[in-house]
């Protein structure tokens, strides 16, 4: 098996974690209550240990020294491989929680998939993963549904980011091309097959939060391949300002 | 919030309160207590409720910019720990029969206090060490006592929260022990932060024992078992040797060693600038609290939704 393959579609697995975990990490302090400072707090970090975790397991894999930390502070934008949807700015509480709905769906229908994988490091680190994701769903999916069945403000502004983000949502479903042997061998999962799961699961909660399903139309691509948005640049200008100030250091 | 006005205690009773509380007593939220006990509670208790929640912010400022995964993990599990106490606290305060909520609002309104050390700013990465090893550490010496407090729902809230301390206080000193045998640029990150941050650490035992107004009644009745001027020597003792081990050194010129004490003797306190920054003039006052402003009002949509949700499902629609 190609260790370059291996390496980047690890890559295209933790970066989302780490990037969406950034993401979440900028509401502590900010929560519309103390109990979702707690929440979003916790979130973030089982993001970031996730993201950890199959960073450390892509630094083995491509056997060039290069540690977790060095992959996630000392690589440049286009080199990460994360979704689009998770480096977009976090907006409002709306827009926070229908991104971590719907990436959330889509993380517990990856993790499970992976949980399958016949390499036992992958596999294990799903089956852990699967768990936390679970509960992040859970709690998203739970406010998904009171904002969108709460107040018509309420409604007005999980409606707008239902629309906003769903352009972004098609790119997690597209099978990177360069993971055929992977999938082929059983390491890696194919993603397109997780896509009518992932509709049917955010359509049943969207119908309960009387917001819409955007129809049908383009869908932004690029994040897995390193063109992202211009935002990317920006997280991670804030993100690695300390580590690439002082290069070598130990922390 | 203030103090209510001395009141005419049922003199028996208060009588048997004393007792108790001389006896090592606990007090629990349905006994009788003196409504000057209760209010001294509920402020203390709020206080330092807030202090956890607003200590979030300058901590907070710095989990995106971590240096490592490692340390973003534990920086965010810490930061959710302050959050989780500040949650436990304003339940024990609702023992005493007042609403969170009201705490809340007093705070937002400017009419509560929180602990004056987070009106500074944090700087560099070196700060977020500092913290964890001084403002935790000092936390720790004045909560360690609080754990006996005569108050139950409060000591009991203080043995639980003085645990995870330990725990931050372990990663601040960690974080300054990395920088200071790291390299130069490290090392002086280090030396600049605890400069900044020493002497606030020392205020955070508050005035002087002659110039602190609440302290006598807070002891007479089992809140407070030890005084500021006591704490503050006992933390500076610990502290001490911690700042020798790294190979650091405090801003104090006058720090001298007293032989026949064994007690490490500070230089003067600026109270000054102890007192400007209690009373709004800090760097940050403004900026804290017009950050858990915006966060309030900011979320006020969320909170509605909820409200109207919870109502929608309880009418069974």
């Amino acid at each position: 098996m190609a260790p370059a393959a291996l390496f980047t579609a690890l890559c295209r697995v933790g970066d989302d974690r780490l990037i969406l975990g950034h993401r979440t990490s900028e509401w502590c302090g900010h929560a519309p209550i103390l109990e979702e400072d707690i929440a979003l707090a916790n979130i973030a970090l089982d993001l970031i240990g996730q993201a950890t975790l199959v960073l450390q397991y892509a630094s083995a894999v491509e056997g060039a020294g290069r540690t977790e930390d060095a992959l996630a502070y000392f690589r440049e934008a286009v080199e990460f491989r994360n979704a689009m949807l998770c480096e977009l700015p976090r907006g409002d509480f709306g827009v926070t929680t229908v991104r971590q709905f719907l990436h959330g769906v889509f993380s517990v229908l990856q993790w499970d998939a992976l949980s399958r994988s016949v390499d036992p490091t992958i596999s294990g680190i799903a089956a852990k993963a699967l768990k936390e994701s679970r509960y992040h769903v859970r709690h998203a999916g739970e406010w998904v549904i009171r904002l969108g069945d709460g107040t018509a403000e309420s409604h007005a502004r999980t409606q707008a980011a239902v629309d906003a983000l769903w352009p972004y949502t098609g790119e997690l479903f597209m099978q990177p091309t360069d993971e055929a042997d992977l999938v082929a061998g059983g390491l890696t999962a194919d993603v397109s097959l997780l896509a009518p799961a992932w509709q049917q699961q955010v359509r049943d909660v969207l119908a309960r939060a009387t917001l819409q399903v955007p129809g049908d139309g383009w869908m932004h691509r690029g994040g897995r391949d390193g063109r992202h948005t211009e935002h990317l640049g920006h997280l991670l200008a804030e993100m690695q300002i300390v580590a690439r100030s002082h290069p070598g250091a130990q922390w | 919030m203030p103090p209510s006005p001395a009141v005419a205690e049922d003199p028996v009773r208060l009588a048997e309160f004393e007792a108790r509380i001389a006896a090592d007593g606990s007090i629990e939220p349905k006994d009788w207590m003196p409504a000057r006990y209760r209010s001294q509670l509920v402020r203390m208790m709020s206080q330092h409720a807030h202090s956890e929640v607003v200590g979030m912010l300058p901590e907070g400022n710095w989990i995106t910019r971590a240096p490592s995964l490692r340390r973003k993990m534990i920086l965010l599990a810490k930061v959710q720990d302050e959050g989780g106490h500040g949650l436990y606290i304003y339940c024990g305060t609702e023992t005493l029969g007042v609403d969170r909520h009201d705490l809340v609002q007093q705070l937002l309104d400017g009419k509560a206090k929180y602990s004056s050390i987070f009106n500074y700013p944090t700087l560099t990465w070196a700060d977020i060490g500092a913290i964890g090893w001084l403002v935790d550490g000092a936390a720790i010496v004045n909560q360690t006592m609080l754990a006996k407090a005569s108050y139950g729902p409060y000591a009991r809230a203080m043995v639980r929260i003085c645990k995870e301390e330990n725990f931050h206080k372990r990663q601040g000193y960690e974080i300054m022990t990395t920088l200071a045998r790291g390299t130069p640029a490290q090392q002086a990150m280090a030396q600049e932060s605890l400069n900044r941050w020493w002497w606030p650490s020392l205020m955070m035992f508050g005035p002087h024992d002659a110039d602190s107004p609440n302290s006598d009644e807070l002891k007479r009745w089992g809140i407070k078992r030890k005084s500021n001027d006591e704490l503050r020597q006992r933390f500076v003792n610990l502290t001490i040797a911690q700042v020798k081990a790294i190979g650091l050194t405090v801003p104090d010129p006058d720090l001298a060693y007293d032989e026949a004490t064994g007690d490490w003797k500070t230089g003067p306190i600026d109270w000054d600038e102890f007192w400007r920054v209690v009373k709004g003039d800090g760097l940050c006052n403004k900026e804290r609290l017009d950050a858990r402003r915006a966060a309030h009002a900011e979320g006020a949509w969320v909170r509605e939704a909820a409200v109207a949700h919870a109502a929608r499902r309880a009418a069974g629609d």
